[in-house]
């Protein structure tokens, strides 16, 4: 608050139509954004099935933290941070395995993989410690949604369920592409760094402006129906969820089409196993409808991206320095479709990807961009004046227009004022 | 078994073939670089290590021929921004070896060596790699059946690679 004129910084740098370019290279926001969103709200960390059996882990993150997520002999999915409470070094070096245990190699305390604190060498110098005070840290609440597994810093604040809000029937819409309501997480990680800030990433996501600029080289070489997706005529809309989570809905464009498995550029011939699996799970109406809306295009604030065929995690490393993980969705009991969203996945993302690579270009020169001074801000103002509210009362625009960055600013304000 | 007067014949062959290779690569010549491709030609740089099965885990590329094509086409555009302006390149090639296990079809397996130096808008940047091809002989010419490029970071996250590797 500044003294002297009663007005947040916060409303000084953010405004309805318009956000100050220093949010996005000053690292003294860089810092407050840590504390203010990363370690107090609701990130996703991991999905279940990438820890299927008692025992296994996978180390993540939750910005420049390493976590590591574990199932215990319980099966009880755990979010770790991988520090030991003794001097600070890392327990876990691999990326995934199965343990019951990790030991630090420094002066070898061993922690369970749920965290407790089950030795230490040379034990006679401890006499009259508490070793349930001495347990690996924690992020402090882990809820898991449809599989999809969040963490947050925070002790009190909104449910997972509560954050989600709106968006959670996105995920749902997620799952019900599979036979069996569900997504695993098994392909393995790209993982694409880029000078730039983690902002830039996020808005990009649901940015429908850009595709028809930004990827033609590749629209105009292969034979993509994206690029019509994203045209001044298309129906398809841009949405507001509220809590900073954003989508492009093409649903309107897939139901003009009429054709099952279009959304995926393919057909229910091409794919006869899974379209029979389907029908099996669904019936022929509800599986039909399923098959023509798709998977969502949406962007759960602050990290976790699903884009139709692949899953993105956001991680900020620093002010300009970030990494895209992504991987390819599969859907259980889909065989056929798995290996399609594999190829294709790898064709369009990460470093080498026919998309992604033009992406990240335009993220980094962003960057670079926004250090000039004149003009400070930033204009997201395209579709302010015929944006509405649908049925349900979200904020809708055009796909070309900015109600997600809209939206996204709006949240980033409240998280980052002072309450 | 190869006499040592063939075998070194072949070697140097092989030598011209990776060191052409390179500087097609270097020079950004999209359309004579393809063209050294076999028709089943598949150009793979796997992530997170080197023996991954990239039918089943992702990979950073996994090219059969017909999309080795689309890279190139979409290299030709000019407007593959990540490649406009073109990434300054020059890399070494080294340690090229003639491989014991020789596959049956009479393709041959070599393996080499080669540091890139990259100079992009965002950055100078080094990348270095464990290349394994298999070449064919093709009308007289020698040709890539496979290309595998094993970046030495591989597990890490990695910048923008989108230069021939």
């Amino acid at each position: 608050m500044n003294m002297m004129t009663g007005v947040s910084p916060w409303e000084r740098l953010i405004r309805p139509d318009r956000v100050h370019g220093s949010l996005y290279t000053d690292s003294e926001i860089f810092e407050a954004e840590l504390k203010n969103i990363w370690y107090r709200t609701w990130v996703y960390v991991g999905h279940e099935s990438e820890v299927p059996n008692a025992n296994d882990y996978v180390v993540k993150s939750i910005g420049p933290q390493s976590v590591i997520m574990t199932r215990d002999e319980q099966g009880k999915v755990n979010l770790l941070l991988n520090r030991c409470s003794h001097r600070g070094n890392q327990v876990c070096s691999f990326e995934r395995g199965n343990a019951r245990s990790f030991t630090c190699p420094f002066h070898s305390w061993t922690f369970a993989n749920d965290g407790r604190l089950v030795g230490y060498a040379f034990p006679d110098g401890y006499e009259g410690q508490d070793k349930s005070q001495l347990a690996l840290g924690r992020v402090t609440r882990v809820e898991s949604y449809r599989g999809f597994v969040f963490g947050s810093f925070a002790a009190d604040g909104p449910t997972l369920k509560e954050h989600l809000g709106g968006a959670a029937e996105t995920i749902d819409r997620l799952v019900r592409t599979s036979p069996e309501g569900e997504v695993e997480i098994t392909a393995g990680f790209l993982k694409h760094r880029v000078k730039a800030n983690w902002k830039f990433i996020l808005e990009n996501e649901c940015d429908g402006y850009h595709p028809a600029f930004v990827h033609t080289s590749i629209f105009g070489v292969a034979d993509s129906m994206i690029g019509k997706l994203y045209g001044g005529a298309s129906t398809a809309l841009t949405r507001d969820y509220g809590n900073g989570h954003t989508e492009i809905d093409l649903r309107p464009e897939f139901r003009k089409r009429d054709e099952p498995m279009s959304w995926f550029g393919t057909s229910e011939e091409r794919l006869p196993d899974y379209t029979a699996r389907m029908k099996t799970a669904y019936g022929d109406t509800a599986a039909r409808e399923i098959m023509i809306d798709g998977t969502p295009h949406v962007m759960i604030f602050p990290n976790l991206f699903i884009a139709e065929i692949q899953m993105f995690v956001i991680q900020p490393l620093g002010v300009d320095d970030s990494v895209q993980h992504v991987t390819a969705l599969q859907f259980k009991g889909a065989p056929d479709l798995n290996r399609r969203l594999r190829q294709q996945t790898m064709g369009s993302v990460g470093p080498a990807g026919f998309l992604l690579a033009d992406d990240s270009e335009m993220y980094e020169r962003c960057h670079r961009g926004v250090l000039a001074r004149n003009p400070e801000w930033i204009f997201l103002g395209r579709g302010e004046k015929r944006q509405r509210q649908d049925e349900l009362g979200f904020t809708v625009g055009h796909v070309t227009d900015e109600v997600p960055s809209r939206g996204i600013w709006t949240h980033y304000r409240k998280l980052m004022e002072p309450a | 078994m190869l006499s040592r007067e063939s075998s070194a014949t072949l070697m140097s062959a092989i030598t011209a073939f990776l060191y052409r290779e390179a500087r097609l690569q270097d020079e950004h010549q999209y359309e004579a670089w393809e063209k050294l491709w076999t028709d089943d030609g598949v150009y793979w740089v796997p992530a997170n290590g080197a023996d991954i099965d990239p039918e089943q885990q992702m990979s950073i590329i996994y090219d059969n021929r017909s999309r080795i094509a689309l890279r190139v086409r979409q290299l030709m555009t000019g407007k593959h921004f990540t490649q406009t302006p073109q990434s300054n390149l020059r890399r070494l090639i080294s340690n090229i070896e003639l491989m014991d296990e020789q596959p049956d079809n009479g393709d041959i397996a070599v393996a080499s060596n080669s540091l890139i130096f990259e100079s992009s808008l965002r950055d100078d940047t080094l990348w270095a790699a464990r290349n394994e091809y298999r070449l064919r002989h093709v009308d007289g010419e020698l040709r890539m059946a496979s290309k595998k490029v094993i970046l030495v970071n591989n597990d890490k996250a990695i910048y923008t690679l989108s230069f021939l590797v």
